[in-house]
């Protein structure tokens, strides 16, 4: 029967059907929901790993083991894992070891929209790219055989409008084959996986050689096909781009590639005979159009489709349309209206405890370096009350590199729980280490809640459902060497102000954990308080915390009590007492 | 079998994206190729969420093109007049009586274009643009977030397909315990277009 799934789902659905028994990864848009869905299978371990590093490298073991592995991560994430990537290329695996790996063109919720095609060749590492969500089941499993005959990890591309979409999957309800009824015993094989630079010198020449094998696959594999069209215009495309393609151009030829690395340079060659020109559709890099104009064809890309951004039929079209490819279709009138239309970005809910933080870090007036979370929102107006954010746990080796160069300002990092936990213990170190004084703010709220409140080491409970020891980022600092540590509810406003003072003023290293639990985690919702309009004079102040709820009319603020959540943080910061809580 | 585009915008937490859920899958019943796309994360924290939904004999692409969507569905009045260079000539626009003001509105810094505004800005391509009191309804009803449900009930009458066909749908994919309460939601809906 057909199933509609996002490709995220189909990505899980795969590795299920496929038998991977262990998969690991750590939350990040759009890959998040691949880990998620995996988990629900019966017979499968799933964890959620303090950061992609760690993820891959569980996946590896298990590979390594002897069983069907799989690690996920958005493009950023395969930053940190990228280690695990380049050794496990030389290495090698025994069972099959897949990586699914989504890139986030146009930055729906990234920092960046790098193309981690590039990792393919960097890493020398085979990489697949599904279309649909169809193709992303099968392709995994596709992936997992590569990886096995070609002893090898294998990269399975998505981008955001992949993951993120839903298309109809072949389904059953049957699973994979039954599991091995031993436990594998580990084979021992150092020569191969002890990477020493004898071993890896060894090892260098094996995956050299191994590209060439992948590359003749690459030529017989059915993933990578021509469809047959019109012979003026040969178009070579690869993942959701070729979709976007096929609606615009429906009657030139196509080269369809599944597999982006290596390129298949016969088949290549025996399209370019078929066809008069050559265009390659791909969002970000030009990746094949560079690879392809090395081979010595003559093609045309970046010259008409953008580097930037996401791609989209309509922005292919108008493309083409510039370039002379097509006619320009018949449109209707263009828009006369000119109407203003006020952007929405997304703020922090109502009831947020990171709110309450940075309206007191804001009325402090301190520098503050962020990171990567719901609290990043922070930075906008009219809390804007972020300075600096880079990547994940980048907030107090930035804090504390600012210290040491000696300015005048206060300088405090701020980072959630769940990236404290990623990436945040390595820098409170060094801050300890190298005599520096920062300020380490966690703002706990018990949840990985930007990519949708996933468990993680610090919230008592596996992606699995199962209870487990929770680290206590206090006991953790403690034992690092931490001496001067306070943990405060940010709604405690006064006592909060009070806390920054003495740790910015302190010249010793220092953390604050200021904790309150993600309403939307918690569903915590109080009576929404009151606007007495008597006594309120419209100066304002309340506007300033930037809560939706809180409108300015014309003589006082009201209060829309659907929106409200009761939090009382508008009630505390009104100077009039205009406020009421109910 | 024709191609019907079908282009969803609302605020996060409208629910959208379990609106769309159900129209891509009530497309899929009904016998066609199905393709849906939104995008998840940050947009949920009351940013912009826009669904894009095709029904056709096959579908390639999972995003609309531009001047060419026959539905559009606003479940906020600022977030529908937001595209209506999606729409082709003589499309239908059917927007939910709902305004949620964006943050420059409630600190006073933009204003809020007006309902006649939005109207004359949606008519430029759409033959029609039709007012559901969809988060009344639901509310009414004993709760707001069913709005897309209400609409999806109004928007039936104009797509086609056996009232039970959809029905059967919003039955599998909302909650259990409020499958009744959805249910009448959407005949309240398709009352509206009736």
């Amino acid at each position: 029967m057909k199933k509609l799934m996002t490709g995220n789902e189909a990505f899980a659905y795969g590795a299920y059907l496929h038998g991977v028994r262990v998969a690991a990864a750590y939350p990040g848009t759009p890959s998040s929901e691949i880990l998620a869905n995996y988990a629900n299978y019966p017979n499968v371990f799933a964890e959620w790993s303090p950061n992609e590093k760690v993820a891959l490298d569980v996946a590896i073991g298990a590979a390594y083991a002897g069983t069907r592995a799989m690690s996920t991560m958005k493009h950023v994430g395969m930053n940190v894992a990228a280690d695990s990537l380049f050794y496990a290329v030389y290495t090698g695996v025994k069972a099959g070891l897949v990586i699914v790996c989504a890139d986030d063109p146009n930055m729906h919720s990234s920092q960046n929209e790098q193309d981690n095609r590039n990792y393919a060749k960097f890493a020398k590492c085979p990489m697949i790219e599904p279309s649909d969500s169809e193709e992303a089941k099968q392709f995994v499993g596709i992936a997992l055989d590569m990886s096995e005959q070609f002893d090898t990890p294998v990269i399975v591309r998505s981008v955001t409008r992949l993951s993120h979409s839903s298309t109809p999957v072949e389904y059953t309800e049957e699973g994979p084959p039954s599991p091995p009824e031993e436990l594998n015993v580990y084979k021992r094989d150092p020569q191969k996986f002890v990477m020493v630079p004898a071993n890896a010198r060894r090892r260098h020449p094996v995956v050299e050689e191994r590209l060439k094998e992948l590359a003749d696959f690459a030529e017989t594999t059915p993933i990578n096909y021509i469809e047959p069209g019109n012979s003026k215009l040969g178009i070579v495309s690869a993942g959701i781009s070729y979709h976007y393609a096929r609606e615009v151009f429906p009657d030139a030829t196509f080269l369809k590639l599944g597999m982006v690395y290596p390129l298949p340079e016969k088949l290549i060659r025996e399209f370019a005979e078929q066809v008069e020109k050559i265009i390659v559709i791909e969002e970000l890099d030009p990746f094949l159009e560079e690879m392809l104009k090395l081979m010595g064809f003559e093609v045309q890309g970046k010259d008409i489709f953008p580097i930037l951004g996401e791609f989209s039929p309509s922005l292919i079209r108008s493309c083409a349309v510039k370039a002379g490819l097509i006619d320009a279709p018949p449109a209707p009138p263009e828009l006369k209206s000119d109407l203003e239309r006020p952007i929405r970005p997304p703020m922090l809910c109502p009831g947020c405890g990171h709110r309450a933080l940075f309206h007191v870090l804001r009325e402090e007036g301190v520098l503050v370096t962020g990171d990567i979370g719901c609290y990043t929102l922070a930075f906008a107006p009219p809390l804007s009350a972020m300075h600096t954010t880079g990547c994940m746990g980048a907030s107090i080796g930035v804090a504390h590199g600012i210290d040491k160069a000696g300015v005048k300002d206060d300088v405090v990092a701020v980072l959630g729980d769940s990236t404290f936990l990623h990436s945040g213990i390595h820098p409170v170190i060094d801050v300890l280490y190298n005599q520096g004084n920062t300020t380490t703010i966690i703002s706990d709220n018990n949840a990985t809640a930007m990519t949708g409140f996933q468990e993680h080491p610090g919230t008592g409970k596996t992606i699995q459902g199962q209870k487990t020891k929770v680290v206590d980022p206090e006991k953790l600092v403690r034992g690092l060497g931490y001496e001067k540590i306070d943990i405060c509810d940010p709604y405690d406003i006064d006592k909060m102000q009070k806390i920054l003072k003495d740790h910015v003023e302190s010249k010793e290293p220092s953390v604050i954990i200021s904790r309150h639990p993600c309403v939307l985690s918690t569903r915590e919702k109080h009576t929404p308080p009151e606007v007495d309009p008597d006594i309120c004079i419209n100066c304002g102040i309340c506007l300033e915390i930037g809560c939706s709820p809180l409108v300015q009319e014309e003589d006082h603020v009201r209060i829309d009590t659907m929106l409200c959540n009761g939090c009382g943080l508008c009630v505390k910061v009104c100077p009039q007492e205009a406020i009421i809580e109910k | 079998m024709k191609n019907i585009d079908f282009l969803m915008a609302g605020v996060g937490g409208q629910g959208t994206i379990l609106a769309s859920n159900i129209l891509a899958e009530v497309g899929l019943q009904l016998g066609y190729d199905v393709k849906k796309a939104e995008v998840h994360g940050m947009a949920q924290r009351g940013g912009q969420v826009d669904s894009h939904i095709r029904w056709g004999e096959k579908v390639y692409s999972p995003l609309v093109e531009e001047n060419s969507a026959d539905y559009l569905i606003g479940f906020e009045m600022l977030e529908a007049a937001r595209f209506p260079h999606y729409l082709k000539e003589k499309s239908l626009a059917l927007v939910n009586d709902y305004r949620i003001n964006p943050p420059l509105v409630n600190l006073g810094k933009a204003s809020y274009p007006s309902k006649k505004e939005i109207e004359a800005l949606l008519l430029e391509r759409a033959g029609k643009v039709l007012w559901v009191k969809g988060t009344g309804i639901a509310k009414d009803l004993g709760n707001p977030a069913m709005v897309g449900v209400v609409l999806l009930g109004s928007l039936s009458n104009l797509v086609g397909g056996e009232e039970e066909a959809w029905l059967d749908v919003v039955g599998r994919m909302v909650p259990q315990k409020f499958i009744e309460l959805n249910k009448k939601a959407f005949i309240a809906g398709r009352e509206v277009t009736d």
